[in-house]
């Protein structure tokens, strides 16, 4: 990655910093990259309820085509997954709002922080699969 | 005395100069976004699994239409921005000028198409 071209003799090998591989997996990066997996993730859900929305506007035959998915244990697998993902990803904008703000941002309070944003999605996306 | 912001000094810096307004615009559109999609996702998941009928007269709602239309625009800007700095973050030149184009589309025909299907029904 570092080659240095002698045509070129104004670069210099800069020190690379420590690979990701080599650290130990921490709480905060974990809870850091899953909020933007569960943000792009949520693309899946969208895709499906908007093709069940725009197929209920359209035609009776659209529409048992896309209730049949929306409504088969695929359509059940994505939607549950969506419902923890916008939990998750909501507690996690939440989190980030109160550390843009400046607070939390110690180490402790962050992993503490992190915790609740796991447990407190499960409990909202059960307390969602319960209500709805 | 400092008489600049912390704002007003960070505006303008950094490779692409737009960061500050990109971060501002994710933080306006993540607020309005916690503040609806709560209820959206109760109105939701009470219509799936209902009859078209049902489903029709459940987004004919004036309140329901408008909060799905609100949603798909706020949400779907924030998912292509969101995207965007994934992509730009995990690759470079030509494929993350592709990339970047694709989300953004996908992105803005969601919302079109999610609109149109509210023209549709609530009209």
């Amino acid at each position: 990655m570092a080659e240095v071209k002698s045509s070129s003799p104004r670069r210099v090998e800069r020190p690379l910093s420590p690979h990701l591989q080599i650290y130990r997996p921490q709480l905060t990066a974990i809870t850091s990259i899953l909020t933007r997996i569960t943000g792009n993730a949520l693309i899946v859900g969208v895709l499906l309820a908007v093709w069940w929305l725009a197929a209920a506007a359209i035609s009776e035959d659209a529409f048992a085509r896309a209730d049949a998915v929306a409504t088969s244990w695929f359509g059940d697998l994505v939607f549950l997954g969506s419902a923890w993902a916008i939990w998750y990803h909501y507690l996690a904008g939440l989190r980030h709002l109160y550390f843009d703000a400046g607070h939390g941002l110690d180490i402790p309070t962050a992993e503490k922080l992190g915790w609740g944003m796991i447990l407190g999605s499960v409990v909202l996306t059960v307390l969602t699969v319960i209500i709805v | 005395m400092r008489y600049l912001t912390p704002r007003k000094r960070a505006i303008g810096k950094g490779s692409a100069h737009t960061g500050t307004h990109h971060h501002w615009s994710m933080t306006m559109s993540s607020v309005a976004l916690a503040f609806m999609v709560p209820t959206w996702m109760y109105l939701f998941g009470s219509a799936l699994g209902q009859s078209r009928a049902d489903v029709v007269a459940a987004f004919a709602q004036p309140f329901t239409a408008i909060l799905t239309a609100l949603i798909l625009v706020v949400g779907m800007r924030h998912f292509a921005m969101g995207a965007t700095i994934m992509i730009e973050d995990y690759s470079r030149g030509t494929a993350r000028k592709i990339l970047v184009m694709f989300v953004t589309s996908l992105a803005t025909v969601i919302a079109a198409t999610g609109i149109y299907a509210l023209i549709r029904i609530a009209l």
